[in-house]
């Protein structure tokens, strides 16, 4: 999968990008099952073709888009972003792939656009723990239309310079960088844009645990453990103390300004 | 001499199988048994098999089988009982032991690969998390049974006064599945976790039920 060196501020960083056997070892991909070594041993009956993204909703152009037309929509770049899960802990992944904007812009939200919906694909016949009641299918994510518009937000198409394997979220995926990854919903056959907050698969599983927001808070604490940091995957020994968690991910100097004025401890 | 043990001190299987207990070799296999776990996770970690995140993987290896011991060692009286292996309260002591040492390993991983061993982490995350806190009281009280466990001190201690210390044993069963649940909700996933409470359930539902017709009696 050919890509440039993406030139959107803070899409590359310098750190050590985690072991490709590491990124696609160890995924939470719900609909393949829940341990985290399960959707490398399932996901392989995902079929990516044919594969069509649904734009809907709250735009004057709604479009029914192949896969392989939505990769040529706009150039591809490689961006090298950290990852870190709500669980605590964080991976450096380069990711293929282009800034949702360019997408957004082509559909022409209305004035009534608030929101963007996102929905994974839920297929019982190949995804076999589509029938599982751990969550709420489809799998549906959101973000506000200024944060889903950030040129740091990705719609991802590769990692490792290849095509993304089925277990990351193929054909096509979200990545947020300066949210808890699982707010980066993968495999994706709908993009709808709302005028309500749109109810995400966590935040109706959980409220009290994962609020619409989850932008990585080092302040604002699980019920159940400290965000404060993390463990680095593949690079944290098992005895190295846990690495300071940043605020938005480290993501801040481009982010923060999307946030301003709101109370991040109550809108976690 | 109770009728149990006229049954089985003639011959037949069960009590060929009640003197095959008694054997030498039964309690180190029992240790073995209890120990290939760790052994495993130990193997696991020194060979990087552990997956992505051994931390992770240690942690929730030994409370797994924090929880799979005790309930092993409070199945080992219906177990006598039922059987009719009165051998079997040999291996109640050792058993009871292992549940507070796997979980004093899964303490120790959490202080130290997850809290770095700062006191002060220690301390605000028990003040902090009622999972946590939970957590660290099913071990303490072990911590109390494991100390009270010798012969010695429950002669001290008097017969009726350790037996009912010792039903904190089932306390400490209660609290590590409040533990579990905690972090099972997370991902409403309850399948492995009604299968222990379903477990921990029938036990503790033996022991009141065979109360009142053995009142008084040796447990």
């Amino acid at each position: 999968l050919a890509a440039v060196k993406s030139a959107v501020a803070g899409a590359v960083t310098m750190e050590r990008p985690t072991s490709r056997a590491d990124v696609t070892r160890y995924n939470n991909f719900y609909e393949f099952g829940t341990d985290k070594a399960d959707p490398a041993k399932n996901a392989h009956t995902l079929k990516t073709r044919p594969w069509t993204v649904v734009i809907d909703g709250e735009v004057k152009k709604p479009r029914t888009l192949d896969i392989d037309a939505l990769m040529k929509l706009a150039p591809m770049e490689e961006r090298i972003y950290r990852l870190r899960c709500v669980e605590g802990w964080s991976m450096v992944i380069p990711w293929v792939g282009w800034s949702l904007a360019e997408l957004i812009r082509q559909v022409e939200p209305t004035g009534h656009a608030k929101y963007v919906e996102f929905h994974t694909l839920a297929d019982p016949k190949t995804m076999p723990f589509v029938g599982s009641r751990v969550l709420e299918w489809p799998y549906v994510e959101g973000l506000r239309l200024d944060e889903a518009m950030h040129p740091l937000t990705l719609l991802a198409f590769g990692l490792y310079g290849e095509v993304l394997p089925n277990q990351n979220g193929a054909p096509v995926r979200l990545v947020v960088p300066w949210k808890y990854g699982f707010k980066s919903a993968k495999s994706i056959v709908r993009i709808r844009f709302t005028a309500q907050p749109p109810r995400t698969a966590w935040n109706k599983a959980a409220p009290q645990e994962y609020g619409f927001y989850s932008n990585v808070n080092p302040e604002v604490d699980h019920p159940r453990w400290s965000q404060a940091s993390e463990r680095r995957i593949g690079e944290d020994g098992l005895f190295a103390k846990k690495r300071p968690t940043l605020m938005f991910n480290g993501y801040g100097a481009q982010v923060a300004q999307l946030y301003t004025g709101m109370d991040l401890r109550r809108e976690f | 001499m109770s009728s149990e043990a006229v049954a089985t001190a003639s011959g037949g299987p069960r009590a060929r199988l009640d003197r095959a207990l008694r054997h030498a070799a039964v309690k180190p296999l029992l240790w073995a048994l209890l120990l290939t776990p760790l052994a495993l996770l130990i193997h696991g970690a020194a060979t990087d098999r552990l997956g992505a995140n051994p931390a992770e993987a240690l942690l929730r290896g030994s409370g797994d089988w924090s929880l799979r011991v005790l309930l092993l060692a409070l199945a080992i009286t219906p177990l006598r009982e039922a059987l009719r292996l009165p051998t079997l309260a040999r291996l109640r002591r050792p058993t009871g032991l292992f549940a507070f040492f796997w979980c004093s390993l899964h303490l120790l991983a959490w202080a130290w690969l997850d809290q770095g061993l700062e006191p002060a982490a220690l301390l605000a995350d028990i003040a902090k998390r009622p999972f946590i806190l939970v957590g660290s009281l099913a071990w303490g009280l072990l911590a109390v049974l494991a100390l009270t466990s010798p012969q010695r001190v429950a002669r001290a201690l008097g017969g009726a006064r350790w037996r009912s210390l010792h039903r904190g044993a089932y306390v400490a069963g209660l609290l590590g599945l409040l533990h579990f649940y905690w972090m099972k909700a997370g991902k409403n996933d309850f399948g492995e976790w009604a299968v222990h409470a379903a477990v921990l359930a029938a036990l503790l539902g033996w022991r009141l039920w065979r109360r009142p017709r053995r009142a008084g009696g040796p447990r």
